[in-house]
């Protein structure tokens, strides 16, 4: 209030007011440099005691000094004071240090603000919706402190209430805006470097070792849904990147350009689903092989890949189509059947013996496919996710001595021994298999469904799949990686078997999680498009949405003045009905005078309405009993309201 | 003619007389109705709409989903409040209580009542008239009150000006307020100035003429015993035969006598001037019990003692004019 804006901050909404930034601030903590957080978390209860005890706040030329150390620091850190993770951590700096300077209600109120600001870019790190609960907690707790600071003289669990109420209020508005205010795509400006990163996935190269480290993350890669029942898990591989160059330990893309869509020939009926990926910094978009629709915003590649034209920084949504039976008869130039063909010299001697005796003693292609598939059947190979490290000569110790390995050893062998006996091979990583959520029906995908496969050319049957790791370990595409690997190997918690109670939990959890993503953090053009025609809004164009924003938040608004206000006065019933009776009576040209007292009036309008005299009369006696009288019956209130709505005069 | 009228019952009509005082002062507790509540955002609510924008253009700019539920959440918070704001504010009666007289110079203590008619508290209802400002919280059918100091500059009438009501509850982002012109008025005493009290003794020329025959400590007869009579009064004969206190009223109390007045300041220019020491004068014969008289151009007040006679007194030197009416 104006009269303290020049008093001591009171002392309870204050707290409220810490309260609220240390909430909006605490899940930056683990993000920010180890000394912020101390400084910040120090100088926080710095002015929590300086209010307790009553203390001076500390003079303007220590905060001078700390506010260079501050920005110093964090250019010491960053090498940089823009950006997103910098700019965060001065703005939790900045708000501690102007927490010691708060002496005003001006400065509190900015103090919210700051807050309030401080609470979205959490957002920055996550959108899950925990972190949504934690904000909304946040904003309660500021508001809270708002109301307290301009009621000062009220228990702070009233301003809490308060807070509450206006904010249940605003959820109508906020409801309407976020559907309807116009979205735009894009960034409005570049963003910083540093604004995507730490997310998992797939890589741009393949060496033994990094898929099977991914194989331990629970994390969701995408989800899928289908128009109509999930095909069968054995068939269902998501292709991603495609590898084609071997230097002996790392398999790599080579050269990747968007083209045309390779051909093939469909057999069978196309299957329709749209797929909601997770952001993974990298351009590929997952579909089943073999996609046979490029999704808007995305190109393809000679190899069937499907790539974004930027990278994937936020989950998007793309519907697709896919043939499963099909025969790949495109991407086969001889230049591409060159680079297919393309091994490391000196790698591997005994597996490259072992592929030339395959090579002269059966010649076509198909034949040597099939003795190496046969080869690997009964290799006795075994799968784990935890495979010993290997040499220089990987596939020749993985083959002939370990034995043990995982989807890339599998894989990385089985094409390297392809080439070497001059069959074109290339490895296809993705995901396979995956999950249906029995809660929504979506078909989860796991950062532990990370595989990788062989595909061989033959001239028969074009790019052919060879899935070296379902030969050797058909369990794995079977029955998913838990049931394949060794019950000792370390798991992913979720992924193990025996615990159906928890992923019953999981799926309740990851169908409101997916609600929450498809719905709400997803809720972008395209979903918003898609929303508003389904409700009748054709086409819709940015102007029309804002018409419709403006109609709907003035209808709210509307409402709730006239719930709020009409409570504002119309409250006593006693006064409610005699102002009808009078209003009645002035009708008919008896108006009430402003000195007649309810008695004398009543007396008059008896005289002047005799065919509704005894009514009137009765109307008289009745309201001064109610509204003088010692302890009115209740009844009366109701008997007093009756007689006035069937009066007629 | 007729635009006219319509003019005069418009709202902007209303507001402009009320906000430049023209109105005419309401007697009485006075509703302050829809019609005229206003409202309009603080600088707070200005800074609060620009931080909206500034979170909006991140959430756009980044594609924060939650970042847009976070910012038109705190913007419907900010429509909400417009209402709660208003609510906050309109139907309560505001009345002007007690006005307690002042001195020049001193202060004015006007005292507002609200009554809250309504089923849900007020809070921080602040008045404001000029720097005076002063805050309460008026509760569910009940009433608040606050006093207004307000500064009484010059002697004479003091009407309240005109009053803002005021709320900014609950977050601050809006004023809400009605102005209010109350029909209670005051008087400023002139601003009293230390003078000695002139010498008891009266000076023959300036008798009264009602009283100037009548000798001094002339017996006239007895009435029934005052407080504020002199013991030296009182009939202790009478006493002693058992009767009830009596004292002896003395026609031409001459020799006690204390005459304040205006012509026996010899010396002293101002009106105003004079009006102060004769001020003092009152209220130092007041507090020494001394009877006393007031003689200004034109009027005579007294002689007695006491408060009202004090209060007569005083009203007669702050509405003095000069003494030509």
């Amino acid at each position: 209030m104006a009269a303290a804006r020049n008093e001591p901050l009171p002392f309870h909404p204050l707290l409220a007011l810490l309260a609220g930034c240390l909430l909006a601030a605490a899940p930056h903590a683990p993000r920010l440099p180890w000394w912020v957080t101390l400084l910040a978390a120090a100088m926080l209860g710095w002015r929590a005691w300086a209010q307790w005890k009553n203390e001076i706040l500390p003079r303007r030329w220590l905060l001078m000094v700390l506010v260079i150390v501050g920005l110093g620091g964090v250019y010491l850190t960053y090498r940089t004071i823009f950006g997103r993770d910098a700019g965060v951590t001065l703005l939790v700096l900045f708000l501690a240090l102007k927490l010691l300077e708060t002496r005003t209600h001006r400065d509190a109120v900015v103090v919210t603000f700051l807050c309030y600001f401080l609470a979205l870019t959490n957002f920055f790190y996550s959108q899950t919706v925990l972190t949504a609960a934690l904000m909304l907690a946040t904003v309660l707790v500021l508001t809270a402190a708002l109301v307290a600071f301009n009621g000062p003289r009220r228990p702070l669990r009233e301003s809490a209430r308060v807070a509450a109420m206006l904010i249940a209020q605003a959820v109508p508005v906020m409801v309407i805006m976020f559907f309807l205010f116009p979205r735009v795509t894009g960034p409005l400006w570049g963003l910083p470097a540093d604004a995507f990163s730490g997310t998992t996935g797939l890589s741009d190269s393949m060496t033994p070792g990094n898929i099977s480290l991914l194989s331990q993350s629970d994390a969701i890669a995408f989800r899928a849904r289908f128009e109509e029942q999930a095909p069968d898990r054995r068939r269902l591989y998501w292709r991603g990147p495609v590898f084609w160059h071997f230097d002996g330990r790392t398999w790599r893309a080579g050269d990747v350009r968007v083209s045309e869509f390779a051909e093939f020939e469909p057999r069978g009926q196309p299957l329709f689903y749209s797929v909601t990926l997770e952001p993974h910094e990298r351009n590929w978009l997952f579909a089943l092989d073999i996609p046979a629709k490029v999704p808007p915003g995305a190109g393809a590649t000679g190899d069937f890949q499907l790539l974004a034209r930027l990278p994937v920084r936020s989950r998007v949504r793309y519907d697709t189509s896919s043939f499963l039976d099909y025969r790949a008869t495109g991407g086969a130039t001889p230049h591409e059947l060159e680079a297919a063909r393309q091994v490391p010299d000196d790698f591997n001697p005994r597996a490259v013996t072992l592929a030339q005796s395959w090579r002269r003693e059966v010649m076509t292609n198909e034949r040597i496919v099939s003795r190496g598939i046969e080869y690997f059947r009964r290799a006795n190979l075994q799968y784990t996710l935890a495979p010993r490290p290997l040499g220089r000569d990987s596939v020749d110790e993985f083959l002939f001595e370990t034995k043990s390995g995982f989807c890339e050893h599998f894989s990385s062998a089985f094409a390297f021994m392809m080439r070497a006996a001059g069959v074109p091979a290339r490895i296809v990583t993705g995901y396979q298999g995956g999950e249906v959520n029995p809660i929504d029906g979506y078909l989860v995908v796991r950062q532990s469904d990370a595989h990788a496969w062989v595909e061989v050319w033959t001239a028969q049957d074009g790019w052919l799949r060879v899935d070296p790791t379902a030969v050797a370990v058909p369990i794995r595409v079977e029955a998913g990686l838990a049931a394949a690997v060794p019950r000792t190997d370390p798991l992913p918690l979720l992924g193990r078997v025996e615990l159906t109670w928890l992923r019953a939990l999981r799926f309740n959890w990851e169908a409101f999680a997916n609600y929450w993503n498809q719905w709400v953090v997803g809720y972008n053009t395209e979903r918003q498009r898609d929303l508003l025609s389904r409700l009748g809004m054709p086409s819709p164009s940015w102007e029309k949405m804002a018409l419709a924003l403006f109609w709907l938040v003035g209808l709210v608004v509307a409402v709730f003045s006239l719930w709020l206000l009409r409570r504002a006065h119309g409250e006593d019933p006693v006064t409610v009905a005699w102002r009808r009776f009078c209003r009645k009576l002035a009708r008919r040209g008896t108006a009430r005078r402003p000195h007649e007292g309810p008695r004398s009036f009543a007396a008059r309008a008896a005289r002047e309405q005799p065919h509704a005299a005894a009514d009137v009369a009765e109307i008289g006696v009745l309201y001064v009993s109610v509204r003088y009288g010692r302890d009115p019956d209740p009844s009366l209130i109701g008997l007093l309201r009756q007689r006035v709505r069937e009066l007629k005069v | 003619m007729r635009l006219q009228a319509l003019l005069q019952r418009s709202e902007l009509f209303q507001f402009w007389r009320l906000f430049s005082g023209r109105a005419a002062p309401e007697a009485g507790p006075v509703t302050l109705s829809q019609r005229r509540v206003y409202i309009l955002p603080t600088r707070h609510g200005y800074t609060f709409g620009l931080a909206l924008v500034l979170m909006l253009t991140g959430s756009i700019n980044y594609q924060l989903s939650l970042g847009y539920i976070l910012t038109f959440l705190l913007g419907g918070v900010g429509v909400v409040s417009i209402l709660h704001t208003f609510r906050n504010l309109a139907h309560i009666a505001v009345s002007a209580g007690r006005v307690e007289p002042a001195f020049a110079g001193g202060t004015v203590r006007c005292h507002l009542h609200y009554d809250n008619p309504t089923s849900f508290d007020r809070v921080s209802i602040e008045a404001r008239c000029g720097a005076a400002r002063a805050v309460c919280d008026v509760p569910a059918h009940g009433v608040g009150t606050v006093v207004l100091t307000l500064p009484a500059e010059r002697r004479g009438w003091f009407r309240v000006p005109r009053v803002t009501i005021e709320t900014h509850y609950p977050v601050g982002l809006l004023r809400a307020w009605s102005y209010v012109l109350p029909d209670a008025s005051t008087l400023v005493y002139p601003k009293p100035e230390e003078a000695a009290l002139p010498p008891p003794a009266a000076t023959p020329d300036r008798g009264d003429a009602a009283l100037a025959g009548t000798g001094n400590d002339d017996y006239w007869g007895l009435r029934p015993y005052q407080p504020s009579d002199s013991p030296r009064h009182i009939a202790w004969k009478a006493a002693a035969r058992g009767e009830t206190l009596l004292t002896k009223v003395f026609v031409g109390l001459g020799a006690f006598e204390l005459w304040l007045d205006w012509n026996a300041l010899p010396g002293v220019a101002g009106v105003e001037q004079r009006l102060s020491l004769l001020t003092h004068q009152v209220l130092a014969a007041e507090e020494a019990n001394l009877p006393y008289g007031l003689r200004l151009p034109g009027r005579e007040l007294g002689p007695g003692l006491g408060e009202r006679h004090r209060d007569d007194c005083l009203k007669a030197l702050a509405l003095f004019d000069g003494g030509r009416a």
